[in-house]
């Protein structure tokens, strides 16, 4: 394999949640972090779409985050095409670098300052990073980036709340798309939106792809929307990945036991007549995760030694995964999946 | 046959503003009977909400219920005083919201909230009130609900909080319960969990719920019947496997293709063109014209009315012919 566009290595983010300086020493508590990212590592290819998935707090945005430099990692390290990204890259050429990603959120409105114009909100990274120097050609620009996502240049003149929420997340593709990025982080893009404008939306990230030769770390909690989009996929669990898979052996062998239950849990849109099995527990607070692995209190196959150590990331048949049961053949394969045996019309 | 718990004939919600009179929910009709579970699914705005909202006599002023009528087990309710309809709610209505928290209060112990309301509606002592509060809480999956049930609803995570929202609308034993987005704001596996609940506490208490909701994964594992909506109107209702599985209305059919599959691969998505239309552009004729793959001239000019096209199935479609069931 060529070397990889992004690599992350035992990526890493703490936040301090702890109650003020007072309350601690009144009420004598230590401070509190909770671990949204920890020793995280995985790589993406050129052209590759890396989807990441799991349940509210497991760290999805908080990566996202990391790798497009909106937070800063406490630990470890984001390599972006052979170059460190949290270690003292300045000036010029953090610039440079900054220019080749960027990021789309959840919410399009957050994301549009509301008093702008659209003209103005896509045009504003060609003035940042200086491409298109006069008025005119920026205009320009603009109108043909409206055009690739499927508005009108006339659209441009219009403000963000003029336009519908498909309409919107349009606007924000166009701005990303502005400064001829390589690279997209796509966090949640879709999550607002219903499933009629989702279709719109995926199809629009699908065909810019195919045009432009992107790369995308696309962040999800729906499984299908994933396995739609994503050539490889690392599932996350309380801010550690605990799989990591091409997408159609996730989806026809997932390893984990909470990628299975994850799994099971979809429900059967198709009406497949598969049946799913109970769902067991609750997710725990981040702030006091189980020890060991963090899946234990809920995994069917925990024993002692679950309880006690963290397991690492292993190759098991080619793809890690984090499971002290997989590594000890204690796991039966899961009963091949029935949703992966059913072929197309 | 049976009488249907509830019935809902002919029901339009209007909205005067400044700009002309809307309509949100046009001369819409569906039937829910009793252990039944009726999905109500179409995209934002299609008047899900406003749907339930008419039935629990909750629409905010200045929208109003202006035509059409509904009954709960054969008696008119959406004429009858305002006391009269605050009676019905909680006591033969339960309703579940998305946000569990609006349905709490943070202020007391989830214990005092449960056996007030089952108090307020059933004749029932302190103490046979508080047996009945935790056997609820159990039934929905309260582990240890006998300790839980004296903690405040912060105290819960938040599929906790939902199944306590559940047990509140079912403890006066109400005939219908209205579930707008119940598993909306949670994780799937949570979401599954409360998916169950709902389902056996149906059949166990030959409860009729209407679930409304835009998750057609939900609809597939909980409903017996499913109603579509589009811009305000009824486009298809039917049972629910026959509506996901073959799908007669053109809207329908678009948004069964938009959804991504877990089985099959696709290189696209089937794409509806276009959006729906804003209450105050709504197209002459089929609502859906526009957006339509299959639009011909009747189209443009004629509403179609959602009438019976097979057994058990109505359809507002000028592509499927009228069959007088037999
Ligand atoms: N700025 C912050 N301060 C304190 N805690 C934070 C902060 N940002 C995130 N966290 C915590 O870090 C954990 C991971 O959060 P993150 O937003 O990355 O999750 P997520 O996977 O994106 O979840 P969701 O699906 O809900 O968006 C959570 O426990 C969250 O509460
Ligand atoms: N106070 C109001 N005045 C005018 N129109 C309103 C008012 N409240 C709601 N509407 C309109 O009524 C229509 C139906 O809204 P409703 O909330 O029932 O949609 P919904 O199908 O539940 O959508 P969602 O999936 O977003 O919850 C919408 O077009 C909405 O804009
Ligand atoms: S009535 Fe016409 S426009 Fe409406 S859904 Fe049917 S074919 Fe399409
Ligand atoms: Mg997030
Ligand atoms: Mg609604």
């Amino acid at each position: 394999m060529s070397a990889p566009l992004l690599d992350v290595r035992h990526l890493s983010r703490r936040f301090d949640v702890s109650k003020p300086w007072l309350n601690r020493v009144i009420e004598r508590i230590p401070r509190v972090h909770v671990r949204a990212v920890d020793d995280v590592s995985f790589e993406i290819a050129k052209g590759e779409t890396f989807a990441l998935v799991g349940e509210s707090g497991s760290g999805k945005s908080t990566i996202a985050r990391l790798i497009v430099g909106l937070l800063k990692p406490s630990d470890g390290e984001i390599i972006f095409d052979g170059k460190s990204l949290a270690r003292g890259l300045k000036g010029a050429e953090a610039r440079r670098l900054r220019r080749r990603f960027q990021m789309i959120f959840q919410d399009p409105f957050a994301s549009l300052n509301p008093r702008w114009r659209v003209t103005e909100i896509v045009a504003e990274p060609l003035k940042v990073f200086n491409t298109h120097k006069s008025d005119r050609e920026r205009r320009k620009r603009v109108g043909e980036l409206l055009s690739l996502v499927g508005l009108s240049p006339e659209d441009g003149a219009k403000f963000p709340h003029q336009f519908s929420g498909g309409q919107r997340q349009r606007v924000a593709i166009a701005r990303a798309l502005a400064a001829n990025p390589e690279f997209i982080v796509c966090d949640e893009p879709t999550s607002a939106l219903d499933v009629s404008v989702q279709a719109q939306i995926l199809n629009l990230m699908k065909d810019l792809q195919a045009e432009f030769g992107l790369t995308y770390v696309f962040i999800s909690h729906n499984l299908s929307v994933v396995r739609h989009m994503a050539n490889r996929i690392g599932v996350l669990y309380l801010g550690r990945l605990v799989e990591v898979a091409p997408s159609h052996d996730l989806f026809a062998r997932p390893q984990h036991p909470y990628t299975r239950m994850l799994l099971d849990a979809v429900p059967d849109v198709e009406m497949t007549g598969r049946r799913r099995k109970k769902v067991e527990g609750e997710i725990p607070s981040p702030l006091n995760p189980p020890s060991g692995c963090a899946f234990n209190p809920r995994c069917p196959f925990a024993n002692e030694r679950c309880r006690i150590e963290v397991p690492a990331l292993k190759p098991w048949r080619g793809q890690p995964v984090a499971c002290h049961g997989i590594e000890e053949g204690r796991i039966p394969d899961g009963p091949a999946q029935p949703i992966a045996s059913v072929t197309a019309p | 046959m049976a009488e249907p718990v509830l019935s809902v004939k002919n029901l339009t919600v209007q909205f005067p503003t400044r700009r002309g009179v809307l309509t949100a929910v046009d001369d819409i009709s569906f039937d829910i009977m009793a252990g039944e579970v009726l999905g109500v699914v179409g995209e934002s705005g299609a008047g899900k909400s406003m749907t339930g909202a008419a039935v629990i006599g909750l629409i905010e002023p200045p929208g109003r219920i202006s035509g059409g009528e509904i009954r709960l087990k054969g008696e008119r309710i959406d004429n009858i005083a305002p006391d009269a309809m605050r009676a019905i709610r909680g006591r033969r209505i339960g309703m579940i919201f998305q946000d569990p928290l609006t349905s709490l209060n943070p202020l007391y112990r989830i214990s005092q909230q449960i056996i007030e309301t089952i108090r307020t509606h059933l004749h029932v002592g302190e103490a046979e009130a508080r047996k009945r509060a935790i056997k609820l809480l159990d039934d929905v999956g309260i582990p240890d609900a006998a300790r839980r049930i004296d903690d405040y609803p912060h105290q819960f995570s938040g599929g906790m909080r939902q199944r306590v929202v559940i047990a509140l609308a079912l403890c006066a034993e109400p005939d219908l319960v209205i579930a707008d987005e119940p598993t909306t704001a949670l994780d799937v596996s949570v979401q599954a969990q409360i998916i169950d609940v709902m389902k056996e506490l149906c059949r166990e208490r030959n409860a009729a719920i209407m679930l409304v909701t835009h998750d057609m994964g939900v609809i597939a594992e909980t409903a017996d019947r499913v109603a579509v909506m589009y811009a305000g109107r009824l486009a298809e209702i039917g049972p629910v496997r026959d509506v996901i599985k073959n799908a007669f209305h053109p809207y329908t059919q678009g948004l069964m293709g938009s959804i991504p599959s877990l089985t099959t691969d696709l290189d696209r998505l089937l794409q509806i063109p276009g959006s729906m239309p804003r209450l105050s552009a709504i197209p002459k004729g089929c609502p859906f014209n526009p957006r339509c793959p299959k639009v011909f001239d009747r189209c443009r000019i004629e509403r179609p009315d959602a009438d019976p096209v097979a057994p058990d199935r109505r359809v507002a479609c000028w592509l499927y012919p009228e069959v007088t069931p037999a």
